[in-house]
């Protein structure tokens, strides 16, 4: 044992310029070097862990994807217009304002919450633009301001109770889900139905904004140069660092394979009116709310709080203001949610945002693979359960069926999701991935 | 936090010094008059039986619970702790038992939670990920990959990440809460040699352990907390097992622990 002064600053943990230390190993990356570690190279080696990580429980949104197929092809053997680019269309603008509010409630699961006022918070913000637009004759840009403002302070009320009181989110939104529907049937007033004009830019936006083909085609080629920029830029990184990176084919493949993925439905809703805008916009927010998620230090801080609040706190993270920012973002989701509903609806009633919105909402977002128990999903998991939700509803439309036969099916794929979820959940604690 | 600029002279070496703590929870005197001091390079055990005020000091020291009485001087400079933030800003870190990771989470994020690193307002996952690795190999920490979630990890592994992660904020103490307690034979001894390698960084490390095997393995000296007093240090090469359970549950009337906490006076640091 030996004694050093006070004076010494003894270690130097976190050297940014330290040298990787020489060994034996030191060809190998930093971070493959230990001999006890599976690890593939090259393509079949991204293969094979990919493979490894489905059988541990690890699924992602592989059994939404495997169900989205499922559902399309019988519903295209049932009815073969359901894959027509007439009703793929339709399927995108009907998927816009259920898989955005789903985007909120990705969200308040990821913190292991829930809210299930969305439904209500979508239809007071459609009525709030429906009476300041068309009855009090506001300028478009000020009813959708205050609707989405409304959104905004509800949600932060929401995150007051839940984090000054510790009322479960539960209670909170299941008052919230009865208080704005009455605050809703009070804004909407006698009349109860207000039409929006058809000629206003909300719902033309909604209704009748598609990108030209060219726009959709050159946005496809952006985003997959984007994204084969930036892996290329982050394999860069990795290999300075010392680090083991994707070879280049991986790269390339993953390039190609998201081209394909995009090109594909582009093409096919070209076939009619094409890319619709409202669609569009919702892909941003999935991209936007994924990259949030995932890259940002407040993303990181979701997840942290929703895998163990206590370690999170001792972390110095800031968990009261991360409710109340998640429970903003949620229904401010709800808000735009609902006001794109209501403008592609173009009218605003006593109904909207009623019955099945909440039910959908939530369902979407547990169906694309957000775990109900917190710290685990995607904002992905919006875009591709809100598919499965609407192809459900759209698809028996189709086949003329009533919506007692969409409920139950609904209801039945929503179960089949959470059966999922939670086998999946135990065979990562077996496979120590919880 | 108050920290006056006049340097006191403390022994060489010394960086935490405790000087009559006292700390009451109603009726009951939880610490009464503790005197301590852990030295930089040093291992010092805190033994002591349940109810003996272990956990009670270590929160006081961590700035968890704020003592009553006493004054705690740090690096020569008499400091107040006043919340668990203010002691990891002075260079007090704490690993308690239950260790608060994210299962959730990789070892990467883990490590890095709450100071997490970023370029360009995104998180450095390079930068993070490259840094981790260096922290783990200095500490000979044996984590096959960081980029799997820590509930993969085993019991010994996850206590290697919590113990590294108190090392990310640059400490001159590190307190150790039963590191060792729940572990396996070969985790133990992969954690003992990890409290190795922090004193062979010039650290001092405060341990909390029942398990004397443990402290004689590591510690250089033990310092023994009964019914919230000191009831002797005693310096590990020098002392046997049984004097310091005697210590313990004072079982011989102290007095083998008076002897040996003079003789450690009168003698100095053992090295």
């Amino acid at each position: 044992m030996s004694l050093q002064g006070s004076g010494t600053r003894p270690q130097d943990f976190t050297g940014a310029t330290a040298a990787p230390e020489e060994n034996g190993a030191a060809q190998l990356p930093a971070d493959l070097q230990d001999e006890r570690l599976i690890a593939g190279h090259g393509i079949s080696g991204a293969v094979g862990a990919f493979t490894a990580r489905l059988r541990s429980g690890d699924l992602g949104s592989v059994p939404v994807v495997v169900g989205l197929v499922i559902i399309w092809a019988v519903f295209q053997v049932a009815n073969s217009s359901f894959l027509s680019s007439r009703n793929l269309v339709n399927l995108t603008l009907q998927t816009t304002s259920v898989g955005v509010i789903a985007l909120g409630i990705v969200l308040v699961l990821l913190l292991g919450e829930i809210d299930l006022s969305v439904g209500s918070v979508s239809g007071v913000a459609a009525a709030v633009v429906g009476v300041t637009f068309v009855n009090q004759g506001w300028p478009i840009v000020a009813s959708l301001v205050a609707a989405i403002a409304l959104g905004v302070l509800i949600g932060l009320f929401y995150g007051l109770l839940y984090t000054r009181f510790g009322v479960p989110s539960f209670v909170i939104t299941l008052a919230g889900l009865l208080g704005f529907l009455g605050l809703q049937l009070l804004v909407l007033g006698k009349d109860g139905t207000i039409n929006l004009p058809y000629d206003s830019a909300l719902v033309g936006f909604a209704t009748r904004s598609f990108l030209s083909p060219a726009m959709a085609y050159a946005l496809v080629a952006l985003v997959v140069v984007a994204y084969a920029l930036s892996r290329w830029q982050g394999r860069t990184a990795r290999a300075a660092a010392g680090l083991s990176a994707a070879p280049t084919s991986v790269i390339a493949i993953k390039a190609a394979g998201l081209a394909i993925v995009l090109l594909i439905p582009v093409t096919v809703l070209n076939g009619d009116r094409g890319v619709s805008s409202m669609f569009l916009l919702f892909l941003a927010l999935v991209v936007v709310t994924d990259l949030a998620v995932r890259r940002t230090r407040w993303g990181r801080s979701v997840f942290a709080v929703g895998g163990n609040v206590e370690a999170a706190r001792r972390a110095g993270i800031n968990v009261r203001m991360i409710y109340l920012t998640v429970f903003a973002a949620c229904t401010t989701f709800a808000a735009v949610g609902g006001i794109l509903a209501a403008a592609r609806l173009v009218a605003v009633g006593q109904a909207s945002g009623g019955t099945d919105v909440n039910l959908n909402a939530i369902a979407s977002a547990v169906i694309g693979g957000t775990s109900l128990f917190g710290g685990r999903g995607s904002a992905y998991s919006a875009l591709l359960g809100a598919l499965v939700i609407t192809s459900i509803s759209n698809g028996l439309a189709l086949l003329s069926l009533d919506s007692n036969v969409r409920y139950i099916v609904t209801a039945g794929v929503l179960l089949i999701a959470v059966t999922i979820d939670s086998l999946s959940r135990r065979s990562r604690q077996a496979h120590g991935r919880a | 936090m108050t920290v006056t600029p006049t340097p006191l002279d403390v022994g060489a070496g010394t960086v935490l010094t405790l000087q009559g703590i006292s700390k009451r929870f109603g009726a009951v005197q939880a610490l009464k008059n503790i005197e301590l001091d852990v030295r930089a390079g040093e291992v010092l055990a805190l033994v002591g039986d349940n109810g003996a005020g272990k956990s009670t000091l270590v929160k006081t020291i961590a700035g968890v619970y704020t003592a009553d009485d006493g004054s705690m001087v740090f690096d020569g400079r008499p400091v107040r702790v006043g919340s668990p933030a203010e002691a990891q800003q002075l260079g007090i870190a704490t690993v308690f038992q239950d260790l608060a990771l994210c299962d959730n989470l990789d070892v990467v994020a883990n490590l890095y939670l709450g100071r997490e690193l970023r370029k360009n307002g995104a998180l450095d996952e390079v930068e993070m990920e490259r840094s981790s690795w260096e922290l783990l190999r200095q500490l000979s920490a044996k984590i096959p990959s960081v980029r799997i979630p820590v509930a993969s990890l085993s019991g010994g592994q996850r206590q290697t990440v919590a113990i590294a992660r108190s090392l990310l904020g640059r400490p001159k103490v590190v307190m150790l809460d039963e590191p060792t307690a729940a572990l396996g034979v070969a985790q133990t001894a992969e954690v003992l040699n990890l409290v190795e390698r922090l004193r062979e960084r010039g650290l001092a490390v405060i341990l909390i352990s029942h398990n004397m095997a443990d402290v004689m393995a590591v510690a250089d000296r033990v310092a023994v907390l009964r019914l919230g007093r000191n009831n002797g240090v005693f310096v590990v090469s020098e002392t046997r097992t049984q004097d310091i359970i005697a210590a313990i549950t004072g079982a011989t009337d102290n007095a083998v622990s008076e002897r040996a906490a003079r003789r450690s006076r009168e003698e100095g640091p053992a090295s």
